[in-house]
């Protein structure tokens, strides 16, 4: 049995709580007047050669200019939040998927990491009631994250009217709740059935996790897509991509797989797992360095076909984030695409185990960019920057994940033993 | 110097496996293996040196590439700018993204055709080359060993039929 250490436990408090400093600095610093927002960015201006032509050219800005300056700066702090919430969740659910791959796949080599991804999918349920409460607090117009909310936009903005059938507030909370419901669902019933089968005298509670997996794999596929549409797409209501769904399924496999990897790895260096061996890392290993490369097949196919084509209404989230967030945008492509290729590709370093925890570390952060990137431009526009909110949310979610996550570890033995595939998976090797 | 070798013919590769194990145990030189598919982890049993066929494919996929990006330049670029789909046609570097899906594949082109045509010289195969499988049926189900002889007839024989072989019969080199 694992026990949570005193130390990691205190990490997750003081993590927990610089996080909601780090946020709290980000609300209360948040302009509440357009003139306030007005300083902040004439603020920003000062020092800078192009001072006195930034004052000239603003000028110029009429009225709703500045109103929509303010929205940007009030969002900031809510981005933040919101991004940060949506990532750890993401790694979670992406957990949860890979997870109920392995159980229909029939998989022989990885019993023996089933209750380390069980531990990171208890993280689901909270992760996902945090993001559902930000969508309601946009809802009632506590933020102006999801501009379509708007009813004074929706009126004078056709393309949204068109879409109002489907993009309205009632309807989008309902799906919200029918996908956190059936994923939390599944979560229950397999790790209900997953502890079953260890005490149990037949197989019969891990053929009903096979089922009701196969089952979810169904309801996943088809609920992940549309929530990525509607949690992350209607962010930017006049723009779509038709597999969106599939971009942000490859970023939380990818950020799921990773944070096996390194659990599995701090757990086998507390000397707990000890029958994980390097093979185990190196499959895992092998996920990272694949589903990175599929990202980023997702990610340039979406790119070149958009910017091919050049259509004013497609190509303008391009635009926006090539002008002006040139850095994340293509400092993700990097981090997620040229680093873990580069580094993953050797054999022999999928097995080393501080190997994969570095490119882990990296790419973690590159997908929580990716994330940054699809959010930030449509809410806070150009006025982005990776600041005390934004790592505070980092910090706040990263502690509440370690909290729950390996209190969640401790609640079961580390190895299923009545697993039936449990003695391929020990003698797992490459 | 003897050029007689003793071959033994097995009919499971697990069987095989082992035998080839207790083989090396016994300090026997195995001159080669003849199986009629991969068996995995043969190669490390015998001892052989690890396959450097990855790091030459690493190599070939540069090598697909740089003529890919080359290739493109001088096409698209250089020799005739196009003007399609009103993209700036005298950048590389702003045309790139339309020239990715060409230089992805010849990077595989190369290292999946130099790969294969680099496994067939070492592994000196070509059209109409004669087999050297010095049996038939190691092509359909059997799996042969064939051990160096110097002189140890009688005990290499008894060796090999007790780890499993179903018959044991000393020939010529070739």
């Amino acid at each position: 049995m694992y026990t949570f250490s005193n130390k990691l436990r205190l990490s997750a408090f003081v993590l927990m709580i610089v996080g909601v400093l780090g946020l709290g600095y980000g609300f209360l610093s948040a302009p509440a007047t357009v003139e306030q927002a007005k300083a902040i960015v004439a603020d920003a201006h000062h020092g800078d050669d192009h001072g006195e032509v930034a004052r000239a050219h603003e000028e110029h800005h009429d009225a709703s200019h500045d109103e929509h300056l303010l929205h940007q700066l009030q969002n900031k702090p809510w981005s933040a939040l919101y991004v940060a919430a949506f990532f750890f969740m993401m790694i979670a659910l992406g957990t949860l998927a890979f997870y109920a791959i392995q159980i229909v796949s029939q998989a022989g080599w990885s019993p023996l990491l089933f209750r380390v991804m069980e531990g990171i999918t208890a993280y689901l349920v909270p992760g996902t009631i945090l993001v559902f409460v930000i969508l309601v607090l946009s809802g009632v117009h506590m933020n102006h994250l999801f501009v379509w909310m708007d009813p004074e936009v929706a009126a004078h903005d056709e393309l949204i009217q068109g879409k109002s059938g489907y993009l309205n507030l009632p309807f989008f909370l309902i799906r919200a709740i029918i996908y956190i419901a059936g994923w939390a669902a599944y979560r229950h019933f397999s790790r209900k059935f997953s502890l079953a089968q260890d005490t149990a005298e037949d197989n019969s509670n891990y053929r009903k996790n096979f089922r009701i997996s196969a089952g979810f794999l169904v309801f996943f596929l088809v609920s992940e897509s549309m929530m990525s549409w509607d949690w992350i797409m209607s962010l930017d209501p006049h723009w779509y991509s038709t597999l969106f769904g599939w971009y942000v399924f490859a970023s939380m496999f990818v950020s799921g797989i990773t944070t096996i990897a390194l659990i599995a790895i701090y757990l086998k260096s507390r000397g707990f797992l000890e029958e994980v061996n390097d093979s185990h890392i190196h499959d895992l290993a092998k996920f990272m360095f694949g589903i990175s490369i599929f990202w980023t097949y997702l990610w340039f196919s979406q790119f070149m076909l958009i910017w091919y084509s050049n259509i004013p209404e497609e190509v303008t989230y391009f635009i926006t984030r090539i002008e002006d967030y040139a850095l994340p945008f293509f400092g993700m492509v990097v981090l997620n695409f040229l680093f873990p290729v580069l580094v993953l590709m050797n054999s022999d370093y999928k097995r080393l185990n501080w190997f994969v925890v570095m490119t882990g570390i990296v790419v973690l952060i590159g997908h929580y960019l990716d994330v940054y990137n699809m959010v930030m431009p449509a809410t806070v526009g150009d006025q982005w920057f990776i600041g005390v909110a934004e790592i505070g949310g980092v910090l706040f979610f990263l502690g509440l994940f370690i909290y729950v996550v390996f209190t969640a570890l401790t609640k079961a033995p580390l190895v299923p033993k009545r697993n039936p595939y449990i003695e391929e998976s020990r003698h797992f090797h490459y | 110097m003897s050029n007689k070798v003793i071959q033994a013919i097995y009919t499971d590769d697990d069987v095989l496996l082992g035998a080839v194990k207790k083989v090396k145990a016994a300090h026997h030189h195995i001159e080669e293996i003849y199986t009629p598919f991969p068996v995995h982890g043969l190669d490390k049993a015998m001892g052989l040196a690890p396959t450097r066929i990855a790091i030459a494919s690493f190599i070939y996929g540069c090598i697909g590439l740089t003529v890919a990006v080359l290739m493109m330049n001088f096409i698209m670029i250089e020799d005739w700018p196009q003007n399609i789909g009103g993209k700036p046609s005298f950048s590389f570097l702003e045309n790139m993204p339309s020239f990715v899906p060409i230089m992805f594949e010849l990077t595989v082109f190369f290292a999946a055709h130099l790969m294969v045509i680099t496994f067939y010289m070492r592994s000196k195969l070509w059209p109409t080359k004669k087999a050297e499988n010095p049996d038939v049926r190691t092509t359909d189900d059997h799996f042969l060993m064939e051990v160096a002889l110097s002189g140890n007839e009688e005990e290499l024989s008894a060796l090999l039929r007790d780890t499993g072989a179903v018959e044991v019969k000393v020939s010529e080199k070739h």
